[in-house]
């Protein structure tokens, strides 16, 4: 198999010299994040003045976690450490409540953000030739915007689409002959399945790769996917505290995903008593920037679960690999690629006054893709008696909660009392889905 | 006024049976009664001869309900009633929001059930008055 490299020098670096470049970055880095407001209290609690009193990688050690509530409390410029002037884009994206985290970058940072992407692209065989189709939702989402500047970079040609309508998707892909798609696994069955009801074939198609992540998946998906469409389907991670996409990457051999280490220490502690976990071993991926100026990040819990890798890939990168995630620590929902955390569901619906305090949110899948629904009861006192309101309530829900989780649900309206109580937080959840 | 009570429910089955049994448990007997559907849930809307008490026993088992005034007529079973009806609520600009009626004595009398949508029920009672047709109490 021929082997394409972006940067060959970085991507093969021996592990020692890796280790040595981790080690420069992490002392600027947390000379970086001692300008921000939150590391400048928490690195002074834990004896750190200064990068250079970082000796060692091993040091990391002594650093305190940085957790996913720590950036919901930092909103909006608790984790800034330039001026706002060298700033040139920023993403939010949703908490686990109504407030949500920012992540900011300098030019320096999208350029390395960038490069990582083009790296990434170049690891799956694709390049310059390739017409490249970008199906993740642009915005504030990363999964859009961040493969679109590494796939220019590389100098492929994009169709910047987006996400949904998948008749123009199929029109385009048929009209331009697309070669690669960035697209989640789900969308990508839900293409196969509406191929005949808007007039294509796989004929009309000239598709080699898809890139396929925002959401978990399973090796036999990933093999069903490429036997459906005859392709190669990559596996890719990322996630907007790192990021975005670009983090972590399938090559041409597709056993695990290369985490870029020079531009991010790689850490899987067991999640209960952060202890670090050997290779093979699961638990959750935590993740310290290395190349990032405006919002650097120390020791990220992701709350991911995964495992790395032992041994040396047959493409020669020594960057390890990490498995596909297996699950997360936390309750969060991962619908149609996008991360949902029923709390902010629970938010929503405890400033309507018109519906009781219980609730519950139904997962399942209409054909390929994931459906939504959150049933609430009617609270009695509100009640007046007409259809309309009720109709306007339903409404009202339903753009409040897609204001809040981005995604449509389905509205149901239940009777007071109807619905089961729960204790505990997640049971409010029912994931019907099979797991694809 | 005539009372009318909305009941709140989901639209599956056994629904009817659980507000009208609580009714029935409670004595209560039921003149009229419609559904309007609204897909997963809808409204009983139900004439009944003692709205605040049916209202106390379904709100008391948990039932989201509210008493509606509504206005009932019973004008003559004759041909474009309805039509000279439906005018005179055009002509003061009032919808009906929901409204059943049927014949009661063929040629003789009929009864119409409005839900209307304005707030004052007694001008429109008067309207109707002078147009001559029948409003119940």
């Amino acid at each position: 198999m021929e082997i394409t490299y972006w940067n060959k020098k970085i991507e093969t670096i021996d592990r020692d010299a890796l280790r040595k470049v981790q080690l420069e970055k992490l002392k600027k880095t947390i000379d970086s994040a001692l300008k921000t407001r939150f590391y400048k209290s928490r690195l002074k609690k834990a004896g750190i003045r200064s990068g250079k009193d970082i000796k060692s990688l091993s040091d990391l050690e002594g650093i305190p976690f940085t957790t996913k509530d720590d950036l919901r409390e930092c909103y909006t410029d608790g984790l800034l450490s330039v001026k706002l002037d060298d700033v040139i884009r920023l993403h939010t994206s949703s908490g686990t409540t109504g407030i949500p985290t920012v992540i900011y970058h300098t030019r320096h940072d999208l350029d390395k953000w960038t490069e990582l992407v083009a790296r990434s692209i170049i690891a799956t065989g694709a390049g310059k030739k390739d017409i490249f189709q970008n199906m993740m939702t642009y915005g504030l989402f990363t999964g859009g915007l961040g493969l679109h500047y590494g796939a220019e970079k590389v100098g492929m040609t994009v169709i910047p689409v987006g996400g949904g309508n998948t008749k123009r998707q199929m029109q385009l892909m048929k009209d331009f002959k697309t070669t690669v798609v960035h697209i989640t696994p789900s969308y990508m069955l839900h293409i196969y399945s509406k191929l005949e009801e808007y007039g294509f074939s796989l004929s009309d198609f000239n598709l080699k790769k898809a890139y396929m992540g925002a959401e978990p998946y399973s090796e036999n998906t990933r093999r069903k996917i490429e036997k459906l469409f005859n392709i190669e389907a990559y596996n890719s991670y990322g996630l907007s505290e790192m990021n975005g996409p670009g983090v972590a990457f399938e090559c041409v051999y597709k056993t695990g995903m290369h985490a870029w280490e020079d531009a991010y220490i790689l850490e899987i502690v067991e999640p209960k008593s952060g202890k670090a976990l050997e290779e093979e071993k699961e638990g959750e991926i935590v993740f310290t920037t290395l190349d990032r100026k405006a919002t650097p990040l120390l020791r990220y819990r992701t709350r991911d679960l995964a495992f790395v890798y032992k041994g040396l890939c047959k493409c020669k990168r020594t960057h390890r690999r990490l498995s596909r995630i297996t699950g997360r620590t936390d309750d969060m929902l991962i619908v149609n690629g996008v991360n949902v955390f029923p709390s902010q569901i629970e938010e929503v619906i405890m400033r309507i006054p018109e519906v009781g305090n219980n609730y519950q949110v139904h997962l399942e899948k209409e054909g390929a893709l994931d459906k939504l629904t959150v049933k609430v009861e009617i609270y009695s006192k509100m009640f007046k008696g007409d259809l309309k309101e009720l109709d306007v309530l339903k409404e009202k829900i339903k753009t409040e909660l897609k204001a809040s989780i981005i995604i449509n649900p389905v509205m149901e309206l239940h009777e007071p009392g109807s619905l089961p109580v729960f204790e505990g937080k997640a049971k409010r959840v029912v994931d019907l889905r099979t797991k694809i | 006024m005539a009372k009318q009570l909305n009941v709140f429910i989901e639209n599956k089955p056994g629904r009817l049976k659980a507000v009208t049994e609580v009714l029935a448990g409670n004595k209560i007997n039921i003149d009229a009664f419609t559904i309007q559907d609204r897909g997963d849930f809808g409204l009983i809307k139900l004439i009944v001869k003692d709205p605040k008490k049916a209202y106390l026993v379904l709100a008391d088992k948990g039932y989201a309900c509210a008493v509606k005034d509504i206005m009932v007529i019973s004008p003559k079973d004759k041909i474009g009633n309805l039509s000279r009806l439906s005018e005179v609520l055009l002509k003061n600009n009032i919808n009906i929001i929901d409204s059943y009626g049927f014949v009661i004595e063929s040629e003789k009398k009929g009864i119409c059930y409005l839900e209307l949508n304005t707030d004052d029920l007694k001008k429109a009672k008067r309207i109707l008055d002078k147009e001559g047709f029948k409003v119940l109490e």
